[in-house]
């Protein structure tokens, strides 16, 4: 990884050089290590607090908004699972392409500083990543762990080491795919009489302090202003009073983004309350599939998404309520 | 100085419970907040910092204050202040008890915040060491000591005990309501607690934040500060969230809202984060239209705005919440630090 | 009064479209056929129009159960506006049943401007079985309750 850093830094420092891009997009050291900042760097000088390895989780793609409508060209630096992101921004024309060049840096997989404090590592100062295991050191001692018992969850369930959109790649270690099941989870919860469920999703949602941080992170959240925020819409409530609206908040915005969520997992990282966003968001992913067709969002920049098409065969919404069972 | 076995400590919860609502740091749903306490409760009090911070228990995110009812032709008004009845918050951090000193300025001052004040005088506050502080931790930089928190009644861990000294009229009269449970300690057990609090410090000094430096900031150089260019950078980042703000133990700011109930309407006051793109949202529009003003506003506020109406006091207690939930890893170290904050080593 | 002695009668809204369901509805209104009283009839342009959150909204403020009525698919007014709807419902239908919501709160029924007969009979069976659920607990506003409902 320290390698995949140094030679993504180079590269920038010689595109700037040459006038190739006018600034650069990436992570920036911070007080430990775990909390790089995304920065925008401008010099040769600046990138010195460049960073790159298993704690550069952010997903610049959410930044490119807006970047990349400034003038000039602009050097991000994306991971396979935010190049999704960004072609899926491109299909909503919430970018521009023109305006980027993206640098597809290869993932090991991020780390959870969470589970790795949960796992022992309280007083986190520092940690050393072998690419199998991770020594943390902390204030009362070292503490090795395997990394993949501490991957994000958006890496445990990892779409994959493919880039789907770049101009060039760095890839010093060329990652194996593993096998993974995304919706393990959300077939436990199906599983669940429906009693369970409810009380699963009451006692997340229940924790919620709606903070605002899984929407705003979001790269498919890109509203202008978002209907929470607009006091015309009578539900901007800025907590939640009722249980009712910790429902509103987390169903409304999952169908939203049904379509357009990437499954980059940022909504869950994010969570100061550790709530599973992402369940909601697989089961929509796991839906669409299973009744209009096998469709990954943002793994092109052109396919229409399943909400905004329609084939005269589909299936009628009857087939859920008439599902019988229990209720 | 009093003392119980740790082992004990569920009969002392349950002690206080009988007679009074009992606000304990307890694990639900994988995480650690402030919850009331019944039998069965899964009570966590070494998890260092609570998601929520203590200050819930005397400002709750949302709080009803008036609800109005449309009767024919008449409208009927209803005050939703209640005077609080007593009650317990245990398990509260030195950083987290010194937060309430400075909500209390904000609340308690004239014009007094009736709803705060009720629970603030209801309420008996039991705090606890820190017997392993964090990476985060940067207490000390506000000279709180989190070896020997304040509070009504503060309580330490050391060995096997819980060891318990009443600090407050407020303090001394739980403690007599306990008296069969509390043992007294002997001049071993100050000993051990002696030790235990030194261990405390010393840990301290080992903290990556122990050399911040707070001597640029206050009341002074205001507009410097304030036109400072640094902020563009800083700012750069901020997704304007607001997780800093409702995990932050003085962050003191409300909106009220009114909820159109259908059959009437029930106004209440619920936390805001200068964060947000309509704070202080006015009929001209916001104050802030720039997220660097936003992310500005919060910093300028705690460290230099505040002070200056309060005799160079603070409004942030090092809590560093605030530094492990931000999904981008900005926060307020970060801007001391590029002001200047730090000491030579 | 007793709370238990009262039938349960569920407050039932329904949302259909201009162009088939209401005028379905106004035939089953002239021709004297009878459905509950509790449907509580909102006309929307299409179908399609029925965004998630009417439907949230209805639940909130005291709906037992929703149902959306659009035309036929193939003969919307608009050409495609209740293909979109059919996706849309089927997705959050699904997804309310995710959330444990019962999942017969929600329906989705296409309803011409020629059957009359039809509409009735299908908010007879869809009142029919709403009342077998019982009052919706589980996504509601306890704000929005009437005040005499309280304790129930």
């Amino acid at each position: 990884m320290q390698k995949v850093a140094e030679i993504a830094q180079k590269r920038a420092i010689q595109l700037l050089n040459q006038g190739a891009v006018n600034r650069v997009l990436g992570w920036k050291k911070g007080e430990f290590p775990y909390d790089e900042t995304p920065a925008v760097f401008a010099s040769a000088d600046e990138l010195k607090d460049f960073v790159y390895d298993s704690f550069s989780s952010p997903n610049l793609s959410k930044y490119l908004i807006e970047e990349s409508r400034k003038e000039g060209k602009v050097l991000a630096f994306l991971k396979p699972c935010d190049t999704y992101s960004f072609n899926q921004l491109i299909k909503e024309h919430r970018v521009n392409r023109e305006n980027v060049y993206i640098i597809g840096i290869e993932c090991g997989g991020m780390i959870d500083v969470v589970t790795l404090k949960n796992r022992g590592a309280v007083g986190l100062t520092g940690a050393d990543d072998d690419g199998e295991n991770i020594t943390a050191h902390t204030l009362y001692g070292d503490v090795k762990v395997r990394k993949e018992e501490v991957l994000l969850e958006k890496c445990q369930a990892c779409k994959g080491k493919k880039h789907v959109i770049y101009d060039e790649l760095i890839i010093v270690n060329p990652q194996d795919e593993k096998p993974r099941d995304r919706f393990a989870g959300v077939e436990a919860i199906e599983a669940m009489t429906p009693q369970e469920r409810f009380d699963f999703w009451r006692a997340q949602l229940s924790k919620c302090i709606r903070c605002n941080a899984c929407r705003n992170i979001c790269p498919a959240c890109s509203c202008l202003q978002c209907v929470f925020d607009n006091p015309k819409s009578g539900v901007a409530s800025k907590a939640s009073p009722d249980t009712f609206e910790e429902q509103l908040y987390h169903i409304i915005r999952a169908f939203h983004v049904a379509g357009r969520c990437t499954d980059c997992g940022e909504c869950s990282r994010v969570c100061p309350q550790d709530i599973p966003l992402h369940l909601l968001n697989r089961k929509f992913i796991k839906d669409m599939s299973a009744f209009y067709g096998e469709y990954k969002a943002g793994e092109d920049s052109e396919t229409r998404p399943p909400l905004v098409d329609f084939s005269k065969d589909d299936v009628e919404p009857c087939i859920i309520s008439d599902k019988g069972g229990d209720r | 100085m009093l003392k119980i076995k740790k082992s004990d400590l569920n009969k002392l919860y349950a002690a206080i419970a009988e007679r009074q609502t009992l606000y304990i740091p307890c694990n639900v749903s994988g995480k650690v907040n402030y919850a009331v306490w019944g039998e069965g409760a899964d009570v966590d009090l070494s998890t260092l910092k609570t998601v929520r911070s203590a200050k819930e228990v005397f400002f709750p995110q949302c709080e009803d204050i008036v609800s109005f009812k449309k009767e024919g032709k008449n409208i009927s008004v209803k005050s939703d202040h209640k005077e609080s009845e007593d009650f317990v918050v245990f398990g509260v951090r030195a950083c987290d008890c010194r937060s309430f000193d400075i909500l209390d300025r904000v609340f308690l001052s004239d014009p007094v915040d009736t709803f705060y004040k009720t629970k603030r005088e209801h309420g008996t506050v039991i705090t606890l060491a820190c017997n392993r502080p964090e990476e985060s931790c940067f207490c000390f930089a506000f000279g709180i000591d989190n070896a020997e928190p304040e509070g009504d009644i503060a309580a330490y861990f050391a060995g096997d005990y819980l060891y318990w000294s009443p600090k407050t009229e407020k303090g001394l009269n739980l403690t007599k309501t306990l008296n069969s449970l509390l043992l007294t300690a002997t001049d071993k057990d100050n000993d051990a607690l002696e030790k235990e609090q030194n261990n405390i410090r010393q840990t301290n000094e080992r903290l990556p934040f122990y050399g911040l430096d707070l001597s640029v900031w206050g009341a002074d150089g205001l507009l410097e500060k304030f036109n400072s260019e640094k902020w563009k950078e800083l700012s750069e980042a901020c997704v304007g969230c607001g997780a800093c703000t409702f995990v932050c133990p003085t962050c003191q700011c409300y909106d009220v809202r009114d909820f159109d109930k259908g059959n009437g309407v029930q106004r209440y006051r619920c936390w805001d984060s200068c964060m947000y793109k309509d704070f202080t949202m006015m009929a001209h529009g916001t104050p802030r239209p720039t997220q660097m003003q936003r992310f500005r506003q919060r910093f300028m506020h705690k460290l230099v705005y505040y002070p200056s109406n309060n005799e160079g006091i603070f409004s942030c207690v090092g809590c560093g919440r605030c530094v492990e939930k931000c999904p981008i890893h900005m926060n307020i170290v970060k801007v001391i630090k590029a002001f200047g904050g730090e000491k030579n080593e | 009064m007793s709370v238990e002695n009262k039938e349960f009668k569920p407050t039932i809204v329904a949302f259909c479209c201009n162009w088939c369901s209401y005028a379905g509805a106004d035939l089953a209104g002239s021709g004297r056929m009878q459905y509950p009283a509790d449907v509580k009839i909102i006309r929307v342009p299409c179908s399609c129009r029925v965004n998630p959150m009417f439907i949230l909204r209805a639940f909130q403020r005291g709906a037992d159960g929703v149902i959306l009525c659009g035309c036929h698919p193939g003969d919307c007014h608009y050409s495609t506006g209740n293909y979109y709807t059919r996706r849309r419902m089927t997705m959050l239908f699904d997804f309310l049943d995710y959330l444990g919501i019962e999942r017969g709160r929600t329906r989705v029924e296409w309803v011409s401007a020629a059957e009359g007969a039809r509409f009735a009979s299908v908010m007879n069976d869809f009142v029919k079985k709403v009342r077998d659920l019982g009052p919706n607990r589980k996504i509601t506003d306890l704000r929005c309750k009437p005040v005499e409902k309280e304790g129930e």
